[in-house]
């Protein structure tokens, strides 16, 4: 994928997964995210980059309600996953977030085993009847996680004495268990060395096959290598959004032309 | 001349040091601060400090030692006479201690002169009545060798306060000039002070070291006599407490440490589940403003005496029990009972349990809870499977503090537990504890001579290895768990 130039991606219509009308996000009298529309494909990487504070981590975070956690934060305007409002009282967000995984900035493995840390999702959901349909799923996610051949004869030991690319790749292992339909990520190779970073950006490019993966990255360069759709946030908006390649050769808005070529961020 | 006025003088001598320290170095330095090494008042400093310091220690260290000393060439000239029959030496050297302090009186009011001392023999003058006019009341008439004793007593005390009193003026002067002199432009002051400031520091912890040496080896040494005058096999293994003061008494630790164990269990069955929901609430569920007035609240508990829950014990939770639980169902009548001393004492550790493990529960990272959430788990899944396991370890020392808390409690148990030795199960019955029965065998005028008496220090020992073994064991279990996030 590496030397696949940025203008010849194919740039094929995929079904929309998650669409955001009128997102309004506030931290108490904050007003964090203004107004974004935007419509994510699925089994599409889409990328939200932007300076930091602007505001591509919140609205990241609104898409799998994990806002809910913090007090302060409102959340208005229509989010639809497969065209139901996810905002809708009678949707469970704990249920949602099983449709929605996420993988956070930092590795935050469970002071648990490997194993356990991977059964957990399917465990709390009823995913298996018995041991060995478990261990058959903890095995898939692993595999999936591109971890399987590291971890296969330690299943047992903790997922925290794990190096910190192992421990982002088991927390991928972890969300991907519990079989999401979009993958959210957040920062995840912000910790880690760069060889860690090619083996995520690696595997995120797999789980394109499967998932909607949204990533937010501060790397431009990461955006470029596994993204096929790129947003543009800058000071809570969102500039610009459109096919991977366009963003980055030929931005429409001048400051998302600015922020790639590093004049603002 | 008393110690008071000997301190002040030195002290005056320290300040004076400051102020012409101070004034010379600056002299030296032609006015110019620039050519110092340290501020002026460094300099100062370094003459107080030396003015006053040595000659404080050398007199705390005289005021320790002299009567050591003089106690010792005394009691040697005591003749085996004068030592009644069942008494014992140390009563002797305290009659002639009074007896020297009546005679200083006597002569500080002017009703018998040095000269007339000299003379003066207790075969001869009525020293008990002489003594009764200045409010020392002795027990007996006063022998002739205890009479020349306190004689010798009180010479040697005055004597002995003279020379300190000359040694420690020398030694503040001679510090004084020396320091006084040393002072050029180039003398490290500042370096002095902070030694100086480092020697003070090791010093206060030294004195909490070496209390807590004091008090075991205290404890170790009357530990060994008792044992000297009572088999230890029958003191740990026995099974029946019953202390003869007249002699040949039954001294087995084992029903006291049962009913130790039994109550600190029973109050930890009631504190734990309850501290830790109360952690759990204030630290994931409960919101800001809640929290800061309920914390505090909680942790009113824990400024209760004890003497007050035990009173609590005794006057309510007790015949509470007792009426409505126990002689309905027949089990006991007491109102004193374990589960009386045990319900209390655990609503005493609540606070101890809830306070400490909501800090731990609150220090699991944030990281923790985001990924539980992240797969979809509940709020109570996520406590209950990933942050409860995460903070355990935490949780776990809280836990052991709180039981070595239990286990030395006293005034709770000495008021609602009972005072029968008894080894039983159940927790309707008065039973006993390793604390009460120090406290019971230590009461009353007794002389710490027989295994009665002694036994309490072995208790006391036993306890002190117990709680001992407990804490180092929760702060290892802490200090493990605080490296597994940095």
């Amino acid at each position: 994928m590496y030397d696949n130039p940025l203008t010849k991606r194919d740039a094929v219509t995929k079904e929309v997964k998650i669409s955001a009308r009128g997102c309004q996000v506030y931290y108490g009298d904050t007003h964090a995210i203004k107004d974004v529309d935007v419509d994510i494909e699925d089994k599409t990487v889409t990328a939200f980059i932007g300076p930091s504070g602007c505001g591509k981590s919140t609205f990241l975070r609104c898409l799998n309600r994990m806002n809910d956690t913090i007090d302060v934060c409102r959340v208005e305007g229509d989010i639809r996953l497969d065209g139901e409002d996810i905002y809708d009282p009678k949707v469970d967000p704990v249920q949602l977030r099983a449709k929605v995984g996420m993988v956070f900035q930092k590795p935050n493995p469970f002071p648990k085993s490997i194993y356990d840390n991977v059964a957990y999702g399917p465990k709390i959901h009823g995913m298996s009847r018995n041991k060995a349909e478990l261990d058959e799923i903890v095995e898939r996610a692993l595999r999936r996680g591109a971890i399987w051949d590291e971890v296969k004869d330690r299943l047992d030991a903790p997922g925290t004495g794990l190096s910190g690319g192992q421990q982002q790749r088991l927390c991928i292992a972890r969300a991907v268990a519990t079989e999401p339909e979009v993958l959210l990520m957040d920062e995840p190779c912000s910790a880690l060395d760069p060889i860690a970073t090619a083996q995520v950006e690696e595997l995120i490019d797999e789980l394109r096959e499967q998932y909607s993966v949204v990533i937010v990255t501060h790397s431009m360069q990461q955006a470029a290598r596994v993204s096929q759709k790129t947003a543009f946030f800058h000071l809570g908006n969102l500039v610009e959004y459109g096919e991977t390649g366009q963003i980055f050769t030929n931005p429409q808005d001048p400051r998302t032309e600015s922020y790639i070529t590093g004049r603002i961020g | 001349m008393s110690a008071g006025i000997l301190i002040t003088i030195v002290l005056v001598l320290a300040i004076v040091g400051f102020v012409l320290g101070r004034r010379r170095a600056v002299a030296t330095a032609g006015g110019d601060g620039r050519r110092l090494h340290s501020l002026p008042g460094y300099y100062g400093q370094s003459v107080a400090l030396f003015a006053a310091v040595p000659a404080l220690l050398l007199m705390a260290v005289w005021l320790f030692m002299q009567p050591v000393v003089i106690d010792g060439r005394i009691g040697e000239m005591i003749p085996d006479s004068a030592v009644p029959d069942g008494g014992s030496r140390g009563l002797v050297m305290s009659d002639v201690r009074r007896i020297a302090d009546g005679i200083e009186q006597l002569v500080d009011q002017g009703l018998v002169s040095e000269t007339d001392l000299a003379t003066m023999r207790a075969d001869f003058t009525n020293v008990r009545g002489r003594l009764g006019e200045v409010g020392i009341a002795l027990g007996s008439n006063v022998s002739p060798g205890v009479f020349e004793a306190a004689k010798v007593y009180r010479d040697a005390n005055r004597t002995g306060g003279l020379i300190m009193t000359i040694a420690v003026l020398a030694v503040a002067a001679a510090c004084f000039a020396w320091s006084y002199l040393r002072i050029k432009p180039d003398l490290r002051a500042r370096n002095i002070s902070e030694t100086f400031v480092m020697a003070l520091l090791i010093g206060s912890s030294l004195v909490a070291i070496l209390t807590t040496v004091g008090i075991v080896a205290s404890l170790v040494v009357e530990t060994f006599h008792f044992f000297q005058m009572y088999p230890a096999s029958e003191f740990f293994f026995s099974t029946t407490w019953n202390p003869q003061f007249r002699g040949g008494s039954d001294l087995g630790i084992l029903p006291l440490l049962w009913g130790t164990l039994y109550v600190s269990f029973v109050a930890l069955v009631v504190a734990v589940p309850i501290g830790l929901m109360i952690a759990i609430y204030l630290s994931e569920y409960a919101s800001k403003t809640l929290r800061s007035l309920a914390k505090p609240a909680i942790e009113i508990l824990a400024g209760i005496p004890t003497i007050v829950y035990g009173l609590f014990a005794l006057i309510t939770v007790g015949p509470f029990i007792r009426d409505w639980i126990a002689e309905p169902t027949g089990l006991g009548s007491s109102s004193s009972s374990v589960l009386t001393a045990g319900v209390v004492m655990g609503i005493m550790l609540i606070p101890f349990v809830s306070s400490l493990s909501d800090d731990i529960i609150n220090s699991v990272p944030q990281a923790m809870r985001d990924g539980a959430y992240g797969l979809g788990a509940t709020r109570s899944e996520t406590i209950r499977q990933v942050v409860l396991p995460a903070a355990l370890p935490g949780v776990v020392g809280a836990i052991l503090l709180a039981a070595s808390r239990a286990i030395g409690e006293t005034m709770i148990v000495v008021l609602g537990a009972g005072a029968a030795a008894k080894l039983g199960l159940n927790p309707f019955d008065a039973m006993t504890t390793v604390t009460v029965k120090i406290v019971s065998q230590l009461t009353g005028d007794t002389e710490f001579a027989s295994p009665e008496t002694l036994v309490a220090f072995a208790l006391g020992l036993t306890l002190f290895v117990f709680t001992l073994g407990l804490n180092v064991l929760a702060l290892y279990i802490v200090r493990k768990y605080r490296e597994q996030y940095e």
